[in-house]
Formats: C-alpha cells, structure tokens, sequence
C-alpha cells in the first residue's frame, strides 16, 4: 500500500503540473522558514555569540561561509542527483531542477570564497591562502562554471539536460576524490597551522547559531530553487491549458 | 522487419511532421518524400538509433545508415575502410569481396588509395560498395543520389533493386524520385501551426512511449 | 578489435601531426618556462611545472580526439553499425593514450632532466607519469566526447576536464617530490593507481553517452 502511494507521489513528482500544485505551500513554507531562521541566526551568531577566545570578532564571518561552502557542495551534489535521476527515470522535470540550481549554485559558491577570503584576511593575514579548503571550493566553482558553459553552448533543451545531466555526475562522482586529494595536499604543504575548521569542539553557544544559519541557508536555497523551478515550468508550459488557468485565477479574473 | 507506430521526430521540444505509422516488410523500397525541413533526415536518424527525442513507438533493429556524410576515414584507402567496417559488424574481411563491391560500384581502381585522394562522387561510390559488404538487412538512405552521375545513379537503383529482391528492405529519403518497380511512397507533412498540439500534461514528466 | 585498433594505428601513421604537435608543444612551453623563470630551474617547482605543462599539453591533444571521426560520419557509423560501440570507444581512448600520455611518459624523464631534476628522479618521474597519464587520456575523453560538436569547444573542455586532472596532478607532483625527499612514495602509488581505475571505470560510458549528445547535434 505504502509502495503504491510512493509510487504514485513519485510519477507525480515528474508531473510538472503536479509538481507545480505540489509545491505552491512548499514554496512559502521554505520562504518564510528561511527568513526566520536567517534573521535569527545572523542576529544569535553576529551578535550575540561569544567572541572566540583567539580569534576575537572575526570569526564571526564563519557563520555565513560555513553554510555557504556546505550549500555550494550540496547544490551541486544535487545537481548530480537530479541528473542520475533524469537519466534513470527519464524525468525531464530534473532538468529544471539542475537549471534552477545551477545559478544559485555558482553565486554560493562565490560567496564561500569570499567569505572565506574575509575571515582568512584577520586570521592568515593576507586575502588568500592556498589550503585544503579554499582549493576544494575553487575547483567547486570551476564545477560550476563547466556546466554553466556547456549549458550555454547547447540550444537544444533536452540535449543541454543530458550534456548537464551527465557532467553533473561526472563531477559528482569527482567531488569526494577531489576533496580527498586536495586535504592530502594541503596536509604536505602547509604547516598544521591554525585551519579554518580545526577548531578543537565548540561551544553550544558557538555551533547552535550555526546551525541555525545553515538550516536558514538550506531553507533559503530551497526556497529559491523552487521558485525557479516553478517559473521555468510555466515558461516551458506555456502553451497549456493549465497554465493560462492558473494565469488568470491569480490574477483574479 | 521494422514497424513505426505514430512516430513524431522532435526537434527544440516541436514536433516536426505529423505523425506516421509505417509497417517495413522484407523486400520493400520505401521512399520517404516531404517538402524541405520536413524531418526526412531526422525520421532516418531516430531510425537508425542517432536522434533520440520523439515520440511514438518502434522497435529498433540493426541496420546500415547512410546519411549525408560519407563515414570514410579520408586517410585510409577503401579497402582498410572495409577491414574497418567490416570489424565494427564483426565480420571476417574478405578482400576478394571488396575489390568485387569497389567494381560493383565501378572505383575499383581507386582501391589502394586514401579516399581523401578521390573526387565526391567516387567517395559516394566507395560508400556504395561498403553497403554491398554489409551484413544488415534494412537499409537507411538519406540523400543517395547526392554527388553520384548518371552512371552511378543506375548503379545506385541497381544495387537497391538487388538487395530488395535479395529480402532485405531498403527505406530511402530523397528529392529525387529513383525508378524502382514496386515502390511504396510515404509522404511526411510538416505540422503547419506552432502554436501547438496541446502538450498533454505529462510532457516534462515522465516517457511513457519509448520505443 | 584488433581491426578497430589497426585503423587507429594506420591513421595514427598517416597523421603523425596528431602525435608530433603535442610533444613539440611540450617542449616548446618547458623551454618557455625556463626562459621565463630560470629559478625554478633545479627548484622544488620543477616536478610541479612539469606536471602542469604534460596536463596542458593533454589537454591540447584531446580537442580533436572525436573531431575527424565526427565531421567524416565515420563515428555515427560506429554508433550505429558497431554492434558493440563501447569496444571502439576504449579503442579510441587507448589509442588518445598512446599517441600522447604513453609519449609523454617516454619523453617525462628528460624533460625532467632539463628542468633541473636529479637524474635519479627519472624513474620516479616514469612511474608517475605511467600511472597518472591513463586517467588523464580516459577523464579528458568525457569532456572530448561531449564538446565535439561545439566549433570552440576547446575552452569548454577545459574548463571541463581540468578539475577532474586536479587530483591525479597532487599525487602525481606528489610522488616525484616523495622521491626527491627519500620518503615512501606508494602512497601515491596506490592513488593514482585507484583515480585511474576508478577513471577506467566511468569513462568509457560517460564517453558513449556524451557522443550520443553530440551526434545528436549534428
């Protein structure tokens, strides 16, 4: 019984209409989660948080670049996902997905470098140092830019989502590999200085925020994938009826 | 040998023809016809399993394609193509049968050398005898005549004759009409609006019809 | 497959520029790199730099990996008359192996040598190179495969593939200065080992499917 349903929510799922339906709550659910949770957390962790012992108010930043650089990799993860899915199931409503987070995606990441460039400024003393972690988010982003690109050299939609699809999950696939080189590296060439996540266990008071942050990041970039998803759907819809249903009930005629 | 139900070739998410459902018998030379853009090339590339995105049902058999480019290594003379060619079927080469397609075709004093080295038409006549080689049965023709004069164009009918009687089935697009006996003629019309078909609501979701 | 693999040897043959203009490259950009930075010259840079410019020089010799096949219809003929289209994909990628990565491989070595590095480096440098190379050749033939149709797809490939070289370049730098310092070098052994395996594994079909794409866009 329970299969069959899930079965029936999963086809309904690679509906756009339904998805369309599905999401309308899902939408404001996420808006008004993130907002919330963002304010909170960016008043608890920039505020009111204690000040870290050795590295006084700069710290701080870590509550926007610890989210940002988790949602990067998520989102692009993601990405990968929808693509194996769309492959496997043949759902062309993953291309939508992989295209509503793509931007997101790339301008994450961009703050995660910077963010980190802004905390590293204080903590290293220059703007940019090469470690583990900044490398692993560079090549993240060049990730990004990879697909971005292909995206932008293919006209036609449903080979743009295979291109997408499959070099999402080549990425995908290379992430941990990445990573797992990348902090080898970093291991060899740089003292065990003082890393940006080495931090010996946090206070309460120092990681609830933060997890609050990251739960808003997340909410936040549900919210905004599902926007572009759900506007992407009526773009691509356009000529059903359905639409121009929807169309004109919002607009209250 | 091949059954085509409510096939529609899809090109930027539009259909391009309206739908076609053709049954291929062993023996038969289908000629597809249509005005420019209609989707000639298109339908023979679904078939032949290179263009994915339609809708419809069929079963996808092996076959010989033929499309506007020659598929010969320019570098190689016609009969490594063969050796080639022949690998990709898994056949054994035979080089008595070669030189016996190449003079079919009437190139084969072209056969110890790079194709590069030939003109269009001599290039169409080693991708000829390369069909004579094959071990498919359905042949799928874009654009024959292209290049060949006039000779070779009573070859090209010769050859599709041939392998028609022989039991195979041979389905040929083409702006010009060739002269075989017993020819079915399947005419593909453009869909006119583009203002759409009503998209059905599943159209983003998932494909049901796949071959 | 020995006639798949005797058509790429005869072309191969025929078009030695395929082979010749990435290794001239090669040496061309390591004496650019001399003349530019003479420092670096017997430097700890120096197995670093080489690794880079044989990455660049891959990275070179990928852009027309699929291009002749593609433009002759000889590669939608192999999609549709191969009655196994992955056997010619890994002949092709072997082959892309062959002409360039293996080249390399033979060429590291002395190129090492006018880098500045200790001739006893050369076999760690071999080694390097012998297990690093495969992975570069089998990962670029995805971002090959699915740039072939585009008419300035190099800068896409790149852009591409490079990421995906970044860990075989650590483990491969990586081993060359283990061998410098006199430290275990099996560690990046066993890596590059694994990320070519792992490459063996995912490149032949990600590479079918990205030609799939691409003849699609013919």
């Amino acid at each position: 019984m329970l299969s069959v349903s899930l079965k029936r929510l999963w086809h309904k799922l690679g509906s756009p209409r339904w998805f369309f339906a599905l999401t309308e709550t899902w939408v404001k659910a996420a808006g008004w989660a993130a907002l919330v949770l963002l304010i909170w957390g960016s008043a608890w962790g920039l505020g009111f948080a204690p000040a870290d012992y050795q590295q006084g108010n700069s710290f701080r930043i870590m509550y926007v670049h610890v989210p940002a650089a988790m949602l990067a990799q998520s989102l692009y993860i993601g990405m990968g996902v929808a693509g194996f899915i769309g492959l496997v199931w043949r759902m062309k409503l993953t291309d939508v997905a992989i295209s509503a987070c793509l931007p997101l995606g790339m301008a994450i990441t961009a703050l995660a470098l910077f963010s980190g460039s802004v905390w590293g400024r204080p903590t290293w003393g220059s703007w940019w140092e090469w470690d583990g972690r900044t490398v692993s988010t560079l090549v993240l982003f060049f990730l990004y830019v990879g697909i971005y690109a292909l995206r932008e050299a293919i006209a036609d939609q449903d080979l743009r989502g295979r291109a997408s699809a499959l070099v999402a999950m080549v990425g995908t696939v290379n992430i941990p590999i990445i990573k797992y080189s990348v902090e080898w590296w970093n291991t060899l060439h740089q003292p065990a200085s003082f890393g940006l996540t080495q931090k010996p266990a946090m206070p309460s008071e120092m990681w609830l925020p933060l997890l609050v942050m990251v739960l808003g990041f997340y909410a936040f970039a549900a919210f905004v994938v599902l926007v572009r998803m759900r506007t992407e759907i009526l773009n691509r819809e356009m000529g059903a009826r359905w639409v121009s249903d929807w169309i004109q009930a919002r607009s209250g005629r | 040998m091949l059954e085509l139900e409510e096939i529609v070739c899809e090109r930027d998410g539009r259909g391009l023809f309206a739908p076609v459902s053709i049954s291929v018998q062993a023996g038969e030379y289908i000629e597809l016809t249509g005005p420019n853009g209609a989707g000639k090339s298109t339908l023979l590339r679904t078939l032949a399993g290179l263009h994915s995105r339609y809708s419809g049902v069929f079963e996808s058999v092996d076959c010989l394609y033929q499309g506007h480019r020659l598929g010969l290594d320019g570098l190689l003379t016609p009969l490594e193509n063969f050796t080639w060619f022949l690998g990709l079927e898994e056949q054994t080469p035979d080089h008595e049968r070669f030189l016996g397609a190449l003079q079919r075709t009437g190139v084969l004093e072209k056969a110890y050398q790079p194709c590069s080295d030939m003109s269009a038409g001599q290039q169409r006549r080693v991708a000829m005898a390369r069909w004579l080689l094959s071990s498919r049965s359905l042949w799928l023709l874009d654009e024959p005549l292209t290049a060949l004069d006039a000779s070779a164009q009573k070859v090209l009918v010769q050859i599709i004759s041939e392998h028609c009687q022989a039991g195979g089935a041979v389905v040929c697009a083409t702006h010009g009409e060739l002269a075989i006996p017993e020819k079915r003629s399947v005419r593909l019309e453009v869909v006119a609006s583009t203002a759409e078909t009503p998209t059905p609501d599943d159209s983003l979701g998932v494909r049901t019809s796949q071959g | 497959m020995s006639r798949l693999l005797r058509r790429e040897w005869q072309v191969a043959l025929r078009a030695k520029g395929a082979i010749i203009n990435p290794v001239a490259f090669l040496l061309l950009s390591t004496m650019l790199f001399v003349i530019a930075a003479p420092d670096t010259v017997g430097s700890d840079a120096a197995a670093g730099i080489l690794w880079t410019l044989v990455l660049l020089t891959q990275l070179l010799a990928l852009d027309g990996m699929y291009r002749r096949d593609f433009d002759s219809g000889v590669l939608e003929q192999t999609l549709v008359g191969a009655q196994v289209p992955f056997v010619a994909v890994l002949t092709r990628i072997f082959m892309q192996w062959l002409s360039t990565g293996f080249i390399m491989t033979m060429l590291a070595p002395a190129l090492g040598m006018l880098l500045g590095m200790p001739i006893a480096l050369a076999p760690a440098i071999a080694l390097a190179m012998l297990l690093g190379t495969p992975a570069l050749s089998l990962l670029g033939s995805i971002g090959a495969s699915v740039t072939v149709g585009f008419s300035r797809g190099g800068v896409i490939l790149a852009l591409l593939v490079l990421p995906l070289f970044l860990p075989t370049l650590i483990f491969g730098a990586g081993l060359v200065a283990a061998a410098e310092t006199g430290s275990s070098i099996m560690p990046q052994v066993y890596a590059l080992s694994l990320i070519s395996l792992i490459a063996l594994a995912i490149a032949p079909f990600a590479t079918l499917a990205g030609l799939k794409i691409s003849i699609e866009m013919q």
